[in-house]
C-alpha cells in the first residue's frame, strides 16, 4: 500500500501545482453545463436533462483528467524511471486511480452543484444518499476505464485524440446507469428511489470489472517493447 | 538458451545478441560482459547501437536472439525482474517538472521505504543540497537535474547504473561534479555504464571503453 499512496500523492501534489483541474478542466465542464442550459432553453426540458448533461460534462472533463495524469509521465520520459524502479505495475495504476478519483470526485461534487444553480434541480434526503453513492461508484468506474485507456494509448502518437475514441464506448454503459441512478436522485418523476439503486449496483458491478482489469493487465499495457 | 560462463561478479552478460524493433536490428550480434564495480562508456556514432543495448540491460528492450543476463537474470525469462532491479536514466532525466529536486528523489525513496534523513544524505553527496533542494526540477540547471535524476538511483541503492548520454548538455564544472559521482559510485560497488558520442575522455578514473558499430561491439579498451 505505500508505493500505491506514493504514487498517487506525487499525482496529486504534481496536479496541485500545475492547477489543471482548477484552471483548465473544471472551467471547461461548467462551461459544458451553461452551454447546454442555453442550447436547450427550456427549465422542463434541463431538469430532465440535468442528470445526463452532468454525467456527459464529467466524461469529457474525465478525459482531459486522464491525458493529464500520463502527460506527466511521458514529459520527462518519467513513465521509463516508473518502469525500471521497484514499484510493481498493478500498484501504479492503483496509484494512478487514486489520484484521478480523487480529482473527478471534486469534479462531479462541481458540476452537481452546477445543476443545481443551472437547472434547478433539487435533492431530498432520501436522493442525497443514493447520489452520493452513486456518484462514488459511478467516479470509481469512470477512473478505473480512463486510467487503464489512459495506459493503452500513453506510449502512442496521437494519444489525445485516441484515448476519447477508446475510451468513450465503452464509458457508454457507465454514462447510463449514472445519468439514470442520478435522475432518480434528483427526484424525477420517470424513475423512482429503487430502480436509481438498482442502477447504482450496476455501476458498482462495472467498477469492480474494470478496476480488476485495470490491475491484472497494467504490466502488459506500459511493457516496454523497443 | 545458452548463456556464457558464468562469472561470480559478472553484472552484463550478453552474447550474439539482436534486438531488432520494429524490423530493424538495432542490435546485430553484440557480445559483451561487464563486472560489477566497473564503469564503462561506450562510444559510436549515431545508429551503431548504444542506447538499444542500456535499453536491452535496462529490461526496456526486447531480445530478438542470442543470450543475455543482467544482474544474473535471464532476460529472455524475466524482463520485468531485470527492470526492478537496475537504474536507468534515458536521454532525460525522468523527473517531475512540478516537483522540488527533494521531493523528486524522496518519491523514489518511498519507494523502497528510505528515510529522510537518507534522502536528505544522498542529496548532500550529490551537490543538492540547500536551496537546490528545494527548487522545482524544471527551474533546475541541466547539470543539477541529471545529478537530481542520479540521486534518485542512489536512493533505491541500484547495483547498475545504465545512462544514456548523461554528459549531454552540461558545462565544465557539471562534468566534473558527475565524473566524482561516478567515483563515488563505482567505489562503493555500483556499476556504471554509460553511452558517449565523445572520442576521447579526460575523466578519472579512465572509464572502460567500449566502441560500437552497427549494432556490434567493434572494440574493447580496458
Amino acid at each position: 500500500m505505500r508505493n500505491v499512496f506514493a504514487v498517487a500523492r506525487k499525482d496529486l501534489v504534481v496536479e496541485w501545482r500545475a492547477r489543471l483541474l482548477l484552471v483548465r478542466v473544471l472551467p471547461f465542464a461548467l462551461l459544458v453545463l451553461v452551454l447546454f442550459a442555453v442550447a436547450l432553453d427550456s427549465e422542463a426540458l434541463l431538469e430532465r436533462a440535468a442528470a445526463g448533461l452532468v454525467w456527459l460534462a464529467a466524461m469529457f472533463a474525465a478525459l482531459l483528467v486522464v491525458q493529464r495524469c500520463y502527460d506527466i509521465e511521458t514529459a520527462d520520459g518519467a513513465l521509463d524511471m516508473l518502469l525500471t524502479s521497484v514499484v510493481e505495475p498493478s500498484r501504479v495504476f492503483f496509484g494512478k486511480l487514486l489520484a484521478v478519483v480523487g480529482q473527478l470526485l471534486v469534479l462531479v461534487v462541481v458540476l452537481v452543484g452546477g445543476a443545481v444553480v443551472l437547472y434547478g434541480v433539487r435533492v431530498d434526503a432520501a436522493g442525497l444518499v443514493l447520489l452520493v453513492t452513486t456518484v462514488v461508484t459511478a467516479v470509481i468506474g469512470l477512473a478505473s476505464v480512463g486510467t487503464l485507456y489512459g495506459a493503452v494509448v500513453a506510449q502512442l502518437t496521437g494519444r489525445d485524440s485516441l484515448l476519447p475514441l477508446l475510451a468513450m464506448p465503452v464509458l457508454a454503459p457507465l454514462l447510463i446507469g449514472a445519468s439514470r441512478a442520478t435522475e432518480a436522485a434528483f427526484g424525477s418523476r420517470t424513475i423512482d428511489l429503487a430502480t436509481g439503486w438498482a442502477w447504482t449496483a450496476l455501476l458498482a458491478v462495472f467498477a469492480v470489472v474494470f478496476t480488476a482489469a485495470g490491475a491484472a493487465s497494467f504490466a502488459t499495457l506500459t511493457e516496454p517493447d523497443a | 538458451m545458452n548463456l556464457p560462463d558464468e562469472s561470480s561478479d559478472s553484472v552484463i552478460q550478453l552474447r550474439d545478441v539482436v534486438v531488432a524493433p520494429a524490423g530493424f536490428p538495432a542490435l546485430a550480434g553484440a557480445t559483451l560482459e561487464v563486472r560489477a564495480g566497473e564503469l564503462v562508456a561506450l562510444r559510436g556514432a549515431n545508429g551503431a547501437g548504444k542506447t538499444t543495448l542500456l535499453r536491452l540491460c535496462a529490461g526496456l528492450a526486447p531480445l530478438a536472439r542470442g543470450a543475455a543476463s543482467v544482474l544474473g537474470v535471464d532476460l529472455s525469462r524475466d524482463r520485468a525482474a531485470v527492470r526492478r532491479s537496475v537504474g536507468f536514466v534515458g536521454h532525460r532525466n525522468g523527473l517531475y517538472g512540478e516537483l522540488t529536486a527533494r521531493e523528486n528523489v524522496a518519491f523514489v525513496g518511498a519507494l523502497v521505504n528510505a528515510t529522510r534523513s537518507e534522502v536528505d544524505a544522498v542529496l548532500e553527496e550529490f551537490g543538492l543540497g540547500g536551496r537546490v533542494a528545494d527548487t522545482r526540477a524544471v527551474a533546475l540547471s541541466a547539470g543539477q537535474r541529471r545529478r537530481t535524476a542520479l540521486a534518485s538511483l542512489a536512493v533505491r541503492r541500484a547495483r547498475l547504473w545504465l545512462l544514456d548520454e548523461p554528459h549531454s548538455a552540461l558545462d565544465a564544472d557539471s562534468r566534473q561534479q558527475l565524473e566524482r559521482v561516478f567515483i563515488q559510485a563505482t567505489a562503493a560497488g555500483v556499476t556504471v555504464v554509460y553511452t558517449t558520442h565523445e572520442r576521447s575522455s579526460n575523466s578519472q578514473p579512465m572509464p572502460r571503453t567500449i566502441t560500437m558499430d552497427a549494432g556490434r561491439v567493434v572494440q574493447d579498451h580496458a
